[in-house]
């Protein structure tokens, strides 16, 4: 066992863990953060989504004692400083862009690290982006549509809603 | 434009917030203080006998507190089934013992043999490396057809037979039937499969057993679909623990699509050893073990025909189909490809005589049990792909032999020659609307473009009817079902006019907490963020049967007005005492009681208050309070129904096909919520589309599963689907339950198969490859490579 310290949404935390120990188990059991998910077991679906310093990064591959020292980001850490939900998370809510809700924290960080280098995507790259998070519920529809919608697109044309 | 929050509104859904800030809590959340952990040791081979189990070095290893084999389960009772089908000689199916861990022999890759509990996961999973297992390899039963052999070895020696089942539906339409082939001007056989299935929810299953030793209570926490369901199962039938003392919580759930209706050995595993060690006792599911430990779904071969007369007039169906259960029957398997599968057959249209056979067998493969439509997406592909080859050998076009046989709209209620009657629906409507919205018309143009870039273009149709929210109990009974298929729901109003709405349904993505608010903010007219919908929890709702066969809102949602129309009732009792007026008299509108013709009234929170603070009341006629709870049985299935159309187009180069666009026109009765209706229909689309292009659950011959993983089995991703064209303005409501509503969970994934595979062999025949006129899903590039290069 090991000390690791890092800064998880703003504020320092430490804890000890194996080497073995993955930031996404450290994130939910070590830290008690569980909105972040673990879905698989051969980094595929994407629940895990984390930013580490910036950076969308699967938690489920990345062992804890590797982050040591970083800034890391969880959809704990999303909502704006008031409580409210902040644009990505609203335009979720607002298009449907979500259901069971288990894939929903690493589609936001997902999303909002696409925003963050390219604010106004088109279909295709949200699409192309978003092919290292599944969701089984909502045929990608509305999850599209909210990210294009929180870029601040027009999603008007868009069928069905 | 409907109020915000009442019943037509796209109301935001209530339950995001808490998902869209990581305060969602799923059983894998669940920590509870002095916690050990369960590591499963499974079989790593397809069949065999289980020589030996020695659980000495684990037992020896590490924080390890007990390894449970079967040994230590020689008291409890095996995983039941719920449904029990009679063969066409009358004979009760086989139904072999599931114990909850291997007794004797191993019968799949993935059948648990021993448990491991630590104190810590670490622990448990490396004392799992130390369990010895001696295994004799038997040779593996595959093929369904080679199973039911008389000489084929057996998954179970003990009932003689890999057969469960040889069913006849109707029986009695047998002879009618071949007869009428020999009398029909022209026959259209297709034989096909339909590709097994993971459902893979993106939650794993999970379970926590918990026991409190002093009370004797026994708690399970499990990522179910329906808890009442596992309490009543696992309770009366494998522990033996009465239903007080047993309380199921199925907190929020990442997802079901059927594989987290059943019961599972885990569930009994970890509540069993929470009491014997007196420790709570948690399991969560990797997803590698949820490949070999989740029941599956689909997986029938079929041979199909199609009688039709000089005129194009379908004259009968018969069909023969082999259904995979797997190893062991889990929970509802064998009413799948039955009752859930052959009372579908007649489809939308007058087929006047059917004969549909079905044979289940076992073999050494992960348990087959419901995926998202269940039985009835069987059904309507080869239905739909049998009428589309069909017209393509008649030389008519597909849509029109399809309108041609519709049931009429003035034939309705319809009785099919297959039990069931159709209450409402409009065909010809439901079509229309789907050319319309997928721009038929403009389809030789957009074909003609492709062509230029040298790809083909193709369109397929597929018109689908479904049969949801299994009823009435009394029928199913006779039917085999060892449940009732009702629903519950107890409506508490507190004191200051706020409400608690309790029900049986659960919901793990499908939205009740919003849309069944909106049916009680209607109702009585008052704002949806006064009332709570309750769910999940044994302890607190009342009996219910929970969420499946897309029937929340059809009995479920029932069960709600029921009650909901109970306190109505009375608040106006109350009402009328306060405004010292007849009860016949009292009206209520947006949340105010008025007294007919005048200008008295009291509002809602006057009237409840009154009820809980009863100093003006009729305390000699009624009891203070305003609580009720109702149980709603439908009187039949609902019928939702719909056009499907999708566009294609096929590389002939590489036989990689894109899906272009995708259309869908639903008739699901009455709307509560469009919003949450359309993203359903959406998530059953790319289902379904999965199932057509992409999805396959493949063993290789020694009954090893060679798509184990999300890196080996291949579910749409956003760049595999487009965004969806979805109508549901073509509305013929339920008759039979008070909100008109019919279902949406499943249609998606119900009537987009075939509609795939149909626009594929379009647009080869529009390239002038008729040569081809089937090709099974998953359509891959490699099949249609394949199909075009021989």
């Amino acid at each position: 066992m090991a000390k690791v310290s890092m800064t998880v949404n703003g504020k320092s935390v430490s804890g000890e863990v194996e080497g073995r120990t993955l930031l996404s188990t450290f994130l939910r059991e070590g830290l008690g953060m569980t909105g972040t998910h673990v879905g698989c077991d051969t980094s595929q679906c994407g629940a895990c989504v984390v930013h580490i310093d910036g950076k969308a990064v699967k938690s489920c591959t990345t062992f804890a004692q590797d982050v040591a020292g970083a800034e890391v980001r969880t959809i704990e850490g999303m909502a704006n400083a008031d409580g409210s939900l902040s644009t990505i998370q609203q335009a979720f809510q607002d298009h449907h862009g979500l259901q069971c809700g288990f894939c929903t924290p690493g589609m936001v960080m997902s999303a909002a690290a696409l925003l963050a280098d390219n604010p106004k995507p088109t279909e295709a790259e949200v699409r192309h982006h978003l092919e290292g998070n599944i969701c089984r519920c909502t045929g990608y529809h509305n999850i599209v549509k909210a990210v294009l919608a929180a870029s601040g697109q027009d999603v008007g044309q868009i069928a069905a809603e | 434009m409907p109020k915000d929050g009442g019943i037509g509104a796209s109301t935001k859904r209530r339950e995001d917030v808490r998902f869209l800030t990581g305060k969602g809590r799923y059983t894998d959340d669940i920590n509870i203080r002095g916690q050990a952990h369960a590591w499963f040791v499974r079989s790593d081979v397809a069949h065999g006998m289980l020589n030996k189990v020695d659980v000495a070095a684990a037992e020896a290893m590490p924080g390890v507190l007990k390894v449970f084999t079967a040994a230590d389960f020689a008291g409890v009772g095996g995983i039941p089934c719920g449904w029990q089908v009679t063969d066409r000689f009358g004979k009760p199916m086989l139904e072999p013992k599931h114990p909850v861990l291997a007794e004797g022999k191993v019968r799949h890759v993935g059948d648990p043999i021993a448990v491991v509990v630590a104190e810590t996961l670490e622990q448990a999973r490396d004392a799992a490396e130390a369990v010895e297992v001696d295994i004799t390899q038997l040779t593996p039963v595959l093929d369904m057809k080679a199973a039911i052999a008389a000489d084929a070895p057996k998954v179970h020696e003990e009932i003689g037979s890999n057969l469960c089942y040889d069913w006849g539906f109707v029986e009695e339409n047998k002879a009618a039937v071949e007869e009428a082939f020999k009398n029909a001007a022209h026959v259209t056989t297709l034989e096909l499969v339909n590709n097994r299935l993971v459902a893979n929810p993106m939650e794993p299953r999970v379970a926590v057993g918990d026991f409190d030793s002093a009370g004797g209570m026994h708690t399970l926490y499990t990522t179910s679909q329906n808890p009442h369901v596992i309490r009543l199962l696992m309770g009366a039938f494998v522990l033996g623990i009465p239903e007080h003392k047993l309380r199921v919580v199925a907190p929020d759930v990442g997802g079901g699509f059927g594989s987290k209706i059943y019961h599972y050995a885990e569930e009994a595993i970890v509540t069993y050893a929470a009491k014997t060690l007196n420790r709570p006792v948690k399991w969560t599911s990797t997803r590698s073990e949820a490949f070999i430990s989740d029941a599956q779904g689909r997986d029938h071969v079929t041979k199909i025909e199609l009688a039709l007369d000089k005129d194009n007039n379908f004259t009968a169906l018969r069909t023969e189909t082999y259904a995979n259960m797997g190893a062991y029957l889990s929970t509802f398997a064998p009413s799948i490809p039955t009752w859930l599968h052959g009372t579908l057959m007649a489809g939308n249209y007058r087929t006047p005589l059917i004969y549909v056979n079905v044979k289940a067998v076992f073999t050494n493969t992960v348990p087959v049990d419901a995926y998202r439509g269940a039985g009835r997406p069987e059904a309507t592909f080869q239905l739909e792909r049998l009428v589309d080859k069909a017209a393509r050998e008649l030389g008519v076009s597909p849509v029109e032999l399809r309108r041609q046989n519709f049931i009429k709209p003035d034939q309705f209620p319809y009785q099919t020659p297959v039990a069931v009657v159709y209450d409402t629906g409009n065909y010809h409507a439901t079509m229309d609307k789907l050319l319309e919205i997928s721009d038929y018309a403009g389809f030789e143009a957009r074909a003609a473009e492709a062509k230029a870039r040298g790809k083909w273009r193709g369109f397929g149709v597929a018109h689908y009817i479904e049969a949801c929210g299994i009823a009435p109990s009394n029928l199913v009974g006779q039917l085999g079902a060892r449940a009732g298929l009702y629903e519950s729901a107890t409506v508490r109003v507190n004191a200051t006019g706020s409400l608690s709405v309790f029900t049986g349904s659960h919901s793990h993505g499908q939205g009740h907490e919003t849309s069944f608010a909106q049916v009680v903010a209607e109702m009585i007219g008052i704002d949806a963020g006064q009332i709570e919908i309750v769910h999940g929890d044994t302890s607190n709702t009342p009996m219910g049967m929970g969420t499946y066969g897309s029937r929340s809102l059809a009995v479920g949602g029932s069960a709600i007005v029921k009650a909901t129309n109970k306190i109505i009732n009375k608040a106006k009792k109350i009402a009328a005492h306060l405004l010292e007026a007849s009860e016949a008299d009292i009206e209520l509108k947006d949340g105010k009681f008025s007294v007919a013709g005048t200008d008295k009234s009291v509002d809602w929170s006057g009237v409840t208050l009154a009820a809980y603070v009863p100093h003006n009341y009729p305390l000699e006629s009624m009891e203070p309070g305003l609580e009720e709870t109702a149980f709603y049985d439908p009187s039949n299935f609902t019928y939702p129904s719909g056009g499907y159309g999708c566009e294609v187009e096929v590389d002939p180069e590489t036989g990689k096909v894109e899906i272009v666009a995708f259309s869908a026109a639903d008739d699901f009765g009455n709307i509560v919520n469009p919003m949450i209706v359309e993203g359903q229909v959406q998530g059953g689309l790319a289902q379904g589309i999965g199932q057509a292009l992409m999805e396959n659950c493949v063993f290789d011959e020694n009954g090893q599963l060679l798509s184990g993983s999300f890196m080996d089995y291949a579910m749409p991703r956003a760049e595999d689907v487009p965004f969806f064209k979805v109508d549901h303005s073509c509305v013929t409501p339920c008759t039979h339950n008070p909100l008109g509503v019919k279902g949406c969970g499943e249609a998606g994934a119900i009537g987009s198969p075939p509609a795939v595979v149909n626009a594929v062999i379009d647009a080869f025949h529009r390239a002038g490859r008729t040569d081809i006129t089937h090709i099974d899903m998953p359509v891959s590039p490699a099949r249609v490579w394949s199909a075009l290069n021989g």
